[in-house]
């Protein structure tokens, strides 16, 4: 049990920290997905904001989704949510704090595909490039063409190679100025997501800190609970199994030997196998078990254990000894007046 | 329980370091994403400043916000500022210099953006190319008030077929720079002389309440921590009964009779002392709301 309390302690204590990795690698592959992705812009008037905007808005969509997904909560989330109520209430608060937590680290790799995306230029260049403001930039003279026109020659302003209206409008002027939109609205963004984060953050130890910690404490509990009961179904299934084949193989030695009469040795080793079954010991029972704790889990209140002598514990309060001798030391302020 | 001592030193005498680290990754950070950011002045009139100015202070607030989120005394303090008094009174000290050292560390990052773009001078240029005096530039002294606002808005960008090979546009862009690096050096050396300053004055006052100060912000965070470890402890345990007291009720259901109670004993007693009587919902939940209202006086005679 002691391999299993440091296991245990290691993923509690690094849980956050390995979420946070995970949200990091996440972070650093969009940045990775968006250098080696061959920007094509089409450079035709109704598919460049098409083409901008899908490139902008879909792969954070992709990301956010894979957040979910690789994060192993999710099922847990889900499991606690849908189960039926039986004799434990279900906190909404604590559903509440996992969704939030999860969603939080999701959006990670999402906003730093968008703000890279922006901060670089190309996506909105392409995207805007038939709604840049004429007068402001355009050359005094220009021959009059018809709308669609003047639409076909700005859409080609991302593709310098085969752009052709440096009388009407000079390439760099254009994509100048759309690169400084684009950078300005790259930098806000990440501006108010940062302002955001901060509020969140700063804001919850001054309004819900008591309801925080219960509900981090509950969603531990709920992760440590079915990592536990995994664990012990394991070693259940395993002394199950010892017994069963422990029982086969008397059952085959009894047969054989009808006639004969050798002592039947109950080894040590099939005597704690068999404890450990906890008293379950046939299918129909192990299934009943495994219906029993997803339909009907549990309450959230230990009984004092069945010992022989008077002295249990009373329930209430605390128990009559300390669990660790006091120290000696004391602390207490001091102020220098 | 010399595990635990051992992993809390380390995380005593290393909380400041770990804070130092991310301190000196954020600001590696700064100077890499200026580094690998395309400055694209958009060398019109109007637009020059708000980007050139806009290029130099905007990313400082968002890495000092970067700063205070990724701090996690920043949060330790907030939660001593907001607590209810209870039975261990606030000491204002101890948050102003919690506060102090977390507004130091954050500002780091910001800083080196700043003077790295002032002492690479393109924000500078493109911010005010446009305010210079056109009469002391051969080139600009003569062209009508409104095309020498175009003009001058044209200077940082050097590929502009008008400024291709304009020596005016040179001069004007080698005094803006040159002031831009006069201020970022000036810059940087207020603030190294600010901050020996205050190192090397510091112990002249006050030092007795510095250290009391220093000594309790320590201990809040580490109390904090261990109250994080001790819950984690406590949930394992608690779940761990949990699931046994499941595992036996089903066995009253079924009546078997063959195998006798598992785990009494030794075991079961030292568990049930680590759950120290609390083994209910409702017991749980009381402890963490009196834990957050009302925090123990810091008295362990």
């Amino acid at each position: 049990m002691d391999k299993f309390r440091m296991i245990f302690q290691f993923f509690q204590s690094n849980q956050e920290s390995f979420m946070n990795g995970i949200c990091g690698i996440m972070a650093l592959a969009s940045t990775q997905m968006y250098s080696a992705f061959d920007f094509n812009c089409p450079c035709l008037p109704h598919y460049n904001l098409a083409y901008g905007l899908g490139i902008l808005l879909v792969p954070p969509f992709i990301l956010f989704l894979l957040g979910f997904v690789l994060n192993n909560n999710i099922s847990m989330l889900a499991e606690e949510w849908r189960r039926p109520q039986g004799q434990r209430g279900k906190d909404p608060a604590v559903l509440r704090y996992m969704f939030c937590s999860m969603a939080q680290r999701a959006m990670i790799a999402p906003v730093v595909w968008v703000s890279v995306t922006l901060l670089d230029g190309k996506c909105i260049t392409c995207a805007f490039c038939t709604s840049v403001p004429m007068e402001i930039l355009g050359n005094g003279s220009h021959p009059h063409l018809s709308q669609g026109e003047i639409q076909r020659v700005l859409a080609r302003i991302p593709c310098k190679e085969i752009y052709n209206g440096q009388e009407l409008i000079a390439n760099e002027v254009a994509v100048r100025y759309l690169h400084c939109i684009s950078q300005a609205l790259g930098w806000c963004f990440v501006l108010l997501m940062t302002v955001m984060a901060f509020l969140v953050r700063s804001l919850r130890p001054c309004f819900s800190q008591a309801a925080f910690l219960k509900s981090r404490y509950w969603s531990h509990y709920i992760d440590i609970e079915r990592k536990l009961f995994d664990e012990t179904c394991a070693e259940h299934a395993r002394s199950f199994a010892k017994v069963c084949i422990q029982q086969f193989f008397e059952g085959m030695s009894t047969d054989l030997h009808t006639h004969c009469h050798l002592p039947r040795k109950a080894p040590a080793d099939a005597r704690e196998a068999a404890e450990k079954l906890l008293g379950i010991t046939d299918q129909g029972t192990m299934n009943m078990a495994l219906k029993s704790w997803h339909r009907c889990k549990p309450p959230l209140k230990l009984h004092p254990p069945a010992l022989p002598t008077g002295n249990g514990w009373a329930g209430e309060g605390q128990p009559p000894m300390h669990p660790c001798a006091p120290r000696r030391e004391t602390a207490a302020y001091y102020s220098c007046v | 329980m010399d595990r635990f001592r051992m992993i809390f030193q380390y995380f005593q005498s290393s909380s400041e370091s770990v804070m130092n680290g991310i301190c000196g990754l954020l600001a590696l950070a700064s100077v890499k994403m200026y580094t690998s950011f395309d400055f694209s002045c958009p060398c019109l009139p109007q637009y020059n400043m708000a980007y050139g100015l806009g290029i130099m202070f905007v990313p400082p607030v968002i890495l000092f916000l970067c700063g205070l989120i990724l701090n996690r005394q920043s949060l330790v303090m907030l939660e001593e500022w907001r607590r209810p008094q209870g039975r261990r009174k606030k000491d204002l000290a101890v948050i102003r210099y919690m506060c102090s050292s977390i507004m130091q560390r954050a500002m780091v990052a910001p800083v080196v953006w700043i003077v790295v773009t002032l002492l690479d001078g393109k924000c500078l240029i493109c911010a005010f190319s446009s305010s210079m005096d056109p009469e002391n530039f051969v080139g600009f002294a003569n062209v009508s008030p409104v095309q020498v606002q175009q003009l001058l808005a044209k200077v940082p960008c050097k590929d502009d077929e008008l400024m291709k090979n304009n020596t005016s546009r040179k001069a004007v862009s080698r005094y803006l720079r040159c002031w831009s690096q006069a201020l970022g050096w000036s810059i940087l050396l207020i603030l190294i002389i600010a901050a020996f300053l205050a190192r090397w004055l510091r112990p002249f006052f006050n030092q007795a309440i510095l250290l009391q100060a220093r000594h309790w912000s320590n201990y809040i965070d580490i109390e904090q921590k261990i109250f994080e470890e001790t819950c984690c402890e406590h949930s394992r345990l608690f779940a761990h009964k949990c699931v046994l007291h499941f595992f036996e009720s089903m066995k009253q259901e079924i009546k078997l009779h063959s195998f006798s109670l598992p785990r009494e004993g030794e075991g079961a007693e030292r568990e049930g002392d680590l759950l120290r009587g609390i083994t209910d919902q409702n017991k749980v939940n009381k402890l963490l709301k009196t834990w957050y209202c009302e925090k123990p006086p810091l008295d362990v005679s």
